[in-house]
């Protein structure tokens, strides 16, 4: 599965860039992360439940980040077990670039695979369901990462951010992380890439089974 | 009586089939119905990977999961392997490549769907859940998938024994003469192919049940089989090592098998291996999910095929080149069906003299490949029928003249082929100008015209087929490779009071055996259908068989029968003999009775039966008491029905869809039992046919190997509204070889279908400027083929 997309955020590179790092923006734009665990400084293990009516089913991922880049991009590979659902794995590069009137432009590209059962019966829903999902995160995730610039409008015109970047080290020690975490290295970026992925099979599953 | 018998329930009359009461209320007994005592139920649990290595299993959490009898990996199994029935040498005489196939996984997976973990726990959902506590850490490995690539520098190894992934590179014909007769060819028609991967969706999915008796060291494995004595043959002697006496196989009744219940699965193995660990029955029951992903799947040919044509267009030479895909391991009967199942029918119903076919058989990160409904057959008519419609084509012969120019004249019989068979007899011009009169061949240009008003192409599309069947001569096929007789055993028990009881080896799954049989064995022997019970399926009741597949219930077990009759028959006369104090060549058998010839003196059956087991008056000192006699059947030939099938369909050039419209099957299918039965077994196949051509076909990711058709979303199954009203007409020549003269019918229909309804097609598509089309033809691909013509046209 092959999903590309661009995204405007208003507001500025670093800012988006540190929303990326905090778990607490991202929980709040992913509905059914319940746990997010910082293992090394680049693996973060999470859980992910979906939910389709009465029906839950939990899926176990683990996501590693490399190429960073702050706060231009990175790229992050996920993957998901959903014991017998099967596995959904894969990997996304994001790009944060400055747009016209201080917003931010955000690409991926984004490649997965789904197996198992996951894929023997979803491989045909897999992408429309991610796509969906991936539609929502960034509704959600733009309307929390606008409600932070305009609540720090002094972070939006110095453009150094520091207000942010001090956040990410509390919200992982929120998240359950041991130590605080360098804001620089990045903290759970791409959960929601790998959220969406596995988070989508989820869905499929459900709906299937 | 007799002659009502004759005519209303004897050999050629329309029986309502007497096993269809049961299966129409629900109350037959398949494996799944049945429960032992203290039974378990089976979970297996499947790699989701299609090629890794596995690094360590924890069964640990699974083993201490409630309800959790035993759970059992790889390392814990110490039996053998599964085998491969048929072994093929490649040109250079070497024996094909087969590779351990151990039913757990030890050290790898090679496809998605592998068996890990068997789990045997008190509830399914217990067994279930426990699986998913099982942790198995794989490292995957770059699998392979698409068979056309499978033997190319660099692609991923399934086997390191298997170089380049061949299991073997066979061949078959003259090179020498078929290069000489392409050198003096004024056409050579060209044309690449493929036969695609088909899954076989019977409508019972596979199940097996392991039971051990503690008391008398007795194995007993119910299975959905269509040959419970081969299983027990190859289960009992090279996987499990249990003796023939202490192993009983039954293969109650089966909801289908098209083939794919032929084979030897691991399942049947585990469950019986497991119930002898825990000392308790041990059930499993596939999913359809499971049915998908691990039966035996169908086809996956890619081939190229070139015709030489004299300027006349009679054919001088036929050169193939198949790749044949194997799958991850090596099916029961595998091996067999791209090579002596597949090269040796290149002849068809064509004179052609020299044929020359390489096959190279190669193993993928795929499930395995073996027998479905035709298995080689639909693969090689699909090939000579595309080429020949091709040739004409291309040279401007009719369609019908080239083929008719070309077909074996009917005084050519016995017909030897240049590639090893010899036809017995046939007559393809009867069946030809059947099928062009019932379908109203001449009357389609009008038809297509009253479609083109409609909007409609209509095109309409012929295959003249022949296939090998009743198989088959056990010296032949041993000579060949084969590691089993292919004969039939059957047994008739006369009981005291007349009734019978009827032994096969021949297993009904679906096919109606337990009325042609009867009407078979009630004619023979003069007595009532009602008189006849057919029994089959229970190797602790039948004496010996090897089972159903090939087309070979009538031809080989039916003529078992015949001779099994034929003992009871010079026995009863011996009775009859006795007890009217006559000679025995003054006995004669007729309309049911023994009577000395020329007076009215005479013996029913009944009467000979309660003498033979109540021997107050008998020739104690000739005869033995009772009246049962058991006779095996080896033919000595092939047996080769044959016919013409004609399509009509219609496509909708706006969307692509392909609507068929008529089909008839003109078929030699030699002596007739039940009409209506093979009426019915023409329009299933038939329906598997269109199947094929238009609707079905498997896909595996060529990247990660996932199967993606594992469901009826993705896999589409011929529905009611896919499948015309089917004529069928017959033009029996009878087999020579047989005592009953019957060919065999039970894959005619999924042979002779395919290319017809493709040639078909092409006819519909021909105006627009369409050329070729692949299998299925969808209606996503048949819109994409008009789409690029129009664009090439512009």
């Amino acid at each position: 599965m092959d999903m590309t997309g661009e995204h405007e955020i208003k507001a500025p590179r670093q800012v988006v860039w540190a929303a990326l790092n905090d778990p607490e923006a991202l929980k709040q734009s992913i509905d059914g992360v319940e746990e997010l665990n910082k293992i090394s400084d680049h693996e973060f293990e999470a859980q992910v439940v979906a939910k389709v009516g009465p029906v839950k089913a939990k899926f176990k991922g683990k996501i590693t980040l490399s190429d960073l880049d702050p706060p231009n991009g990175y790229t992050i590979t996920g993957e998901g077990q959903g014991g017998a659902a099967g596995f959904a794995k894969g990997g996304a590069k994001v790009q944060l670039a400055d747009a016209p009137g201080g917003a931010t432009t955000l690409r991926y590209q984004v490649h997965a695979q789904i197996g198992g059962k996951l894929a023997q019966i979803g491989s045909r829903l897999i992408d429309g369901a991610a796509r969906k999902m991936a539609e929502e995160f960034f509704t959600a995730f733009s309307g929390v990462v606008e409600a932070r610039a305009a609540a720090a409008p002094s972070a939006t015109a110095s453009e150094t951010a520091p207000a942010p970047a001090a956040q990410p080290s509390a919200a992982v020690a929120q998240a359950g992380a041991p130590s605080a975490m360098p804001p620089k290295q990045g903290l759970p970026p791409a959960v929601w890439i790998g959220g969406i992925v596995v988070a989508a099979g989820v869905v499929v599953w459900l709906i299937l089974r | 009586m007799p002659n009502d018998i004759a005519t209303q329930t004897g050999i050629g009359a329309r029986v309502k089939r007497k096993e269809d009461f049961r299966f129409l209320t629900g109350r037959g007994t398949y494996t799944d119905d049945i429960n032992r005592p203290g039974q378990t139920y089976a979970y297996i649990l499947r790699s989701p990977h299609a090629a890794a290595d596995i690094v360590k299993i924890d069964a640990s959490k699974a083993k201490a999961a409630p309800g959790v009898v035993a759970v059992f990996t790889g390392a814990d199994y110490e039996k053998g392997g599964l085998p491969a029935g048929w072994q093929i040498h490649s040109k250079d005489g070497s024996p094909m490549i087969e590779p351990p196939h151990f039913p757990l996984c030890k050290d790898k997976v090679r496809h998605v769907g592998d068996q890990v973990a068997l789990v045997c726990a008190e509830t399914y959902a217990q067994a279930r859940d426990a699986a998913e506590l099982i942790e198995v850490d794989y490292k995957e490995t770059t699998p392979i998938v698409n068979v056309g690539d499978a033997d190319k520098a660099g692609a991923p190894q399934v086997w390191p024994e298997a170089k380049n992934n061949v299991c073997y590179d066979w061949h078959l014909g003259d090179k020498a003469a078929t290069d000489a007769a392409f050198a003096k060819a004024a056409h050579v028609t060209k044309i690449d192919l493929v036969n695609q991967r088909l899954i076989p969706n019977a409508m019972e999915p596979r199940a097996a049940i392991g039971d051990f008796d503690r008391a008398t060291g007795e194995f007993t494995l119910y299975t959905t089989s269509q040959n419970p004595h081969v299983i027990r043959l190859l289960m009992g002697a090279f996987v499990l090592q249990i003796p023939e006496a202490k192993l009983r196989v039954v293969a109650p009744d089966v909801g289908g098998g098209f083939g794919s219940k032929i084979f030897h699965y691991a399942e049947e193995a585990l469950v019986t291996w497991a119930a002898g660990k825990i000392e308790r029955p041990v059930k499993w029951t596939a999913e359809r999910s499971e049915s998908f992903l691990t039966d035996a799947h169908g086809r996956d040919h890619v081939s190229h095929a070139e015709l030489a044509l004299d300027k006349d267009g009679k054919f001088l030479g036929l050169r193939v080149s198949t790749k044949a895909n194997m799958g991850a391991y090596l099916s029961t009967f595998a091996p067999c069906i791209p090579t002596y199942l597949y090269a040796t029918l290149l002849a068809g119903v064509y004179t052609t003299p020299a044929i020359y076919c390489e096959v190279k058989a190669l193993f993928t990160h795929t499930a395995v490949v073996d027998a479905y409904r035709g298995a080689g057959r639909p693969e090689c008519t699909y090939l000579l029928e595309r080429l020949v419609e091709k040739a004409a084509r291309e040279t401007g012969m009719d369609r019908v003249e080239i083929r008719r120019k070309n077909f074996i004249p009917v005084n050519a019989f016995p017909y030897q082929t240049p590639v090893a068979l010899q036809y017995d007899s046939g007559d393809y011009f009867s069946t030809l100008d059947m099928a062009l009169k019932m379908s109203d061949w001449a009357g389609f240009e009008k038809r297509k015209a009253d479609a083109k008003a409609r909007g409609k192409l209509r095109g309409i599309g012929i295959s003249t087929y022949i296939e090998a069947c009743g198989i088959a001569p056990s010296a032949v096929v041993g000579s060949l490779g084969a590691r089993a007789g292919l004969y039939e055993c059957g047994s008739i028990r006369v009981h005291p009071t007349g009734s019978v009881t009827v032994f096969t080896g021949s297993h009904s799954h679906g096919q109606g055996h337990e009325t042609t049989f009867a009407q078979l064995v009630s004619e023979g022997l003069g007595i009532s259908i009602e008189n006849v019970e057919v029994s089959h399926g229970d190797t602790n009741k039948v004496p010996f068989g090897m089972g159903t597949y090939g087309s070979r219930s009538l031809a080989v077990g039916g003529s078992a029968l015949v001779k099994a009759m034929d003992k009871v028959i010079a026995k009863s006369k011996k009775i009859a003999a006795h007890l009217l104090e006559a000679s025995v060549a003054d006995i004669e058998f007729k309309d049911g009775k023994f009577t000395v010839v020329g007076t009215d003196k005479s013996k029913t059956l009944g009467e000979i039966a309660l003498a033979a087991y109540v021997p107050h008056n008998y020739p104690i000192t000739e005869l033995e008491p009772g009246l049962e006699e058991t006779a095996f059947y080896d033919p000595l030939n092939f047996t080769f029905p044959g016919g013409t099938h004609v399509c009509e369909v219609e496509v909708d050039p706006e969307t692509g869809v392909v609507q068929v419209v008529n089909f008839t099957a003109a078929d030699d299918i030699g002596r007739v039992i039940n009409p209506m039965i093979v009426e019915g077994q023409v329009h299933g196949g038939v329906a598997q046919g269109i199947g094929q051509a238009l609707l079905e076909g498997a896909a595996y990711d060529a990247e990660s190997g996932q199967l993606l058709t594992g469901s009826y979303m993705d896999y589409c199954m011929p529905r009611a509204d896919n499948v015309p009203n089917i004529q069928v007409g017959n033009h029996a020549t009878m087999c020579t070889h047989n005592p009953l003269g019957s060919k065999g019918v039970g894959e005619v229909g999924a042979i002779g279908s395919p290319p017809a309804v493709i040639n078909a097609v092409l006819d519909a598509l021909l105006p627009l400027g369409v050329k070729d089309i692949t299998m299925p033809a969808t209606p996503y691909k048949v819109w994409q083929a008009i789409q690029s013509a129009k664009k090439a046209a512009e």
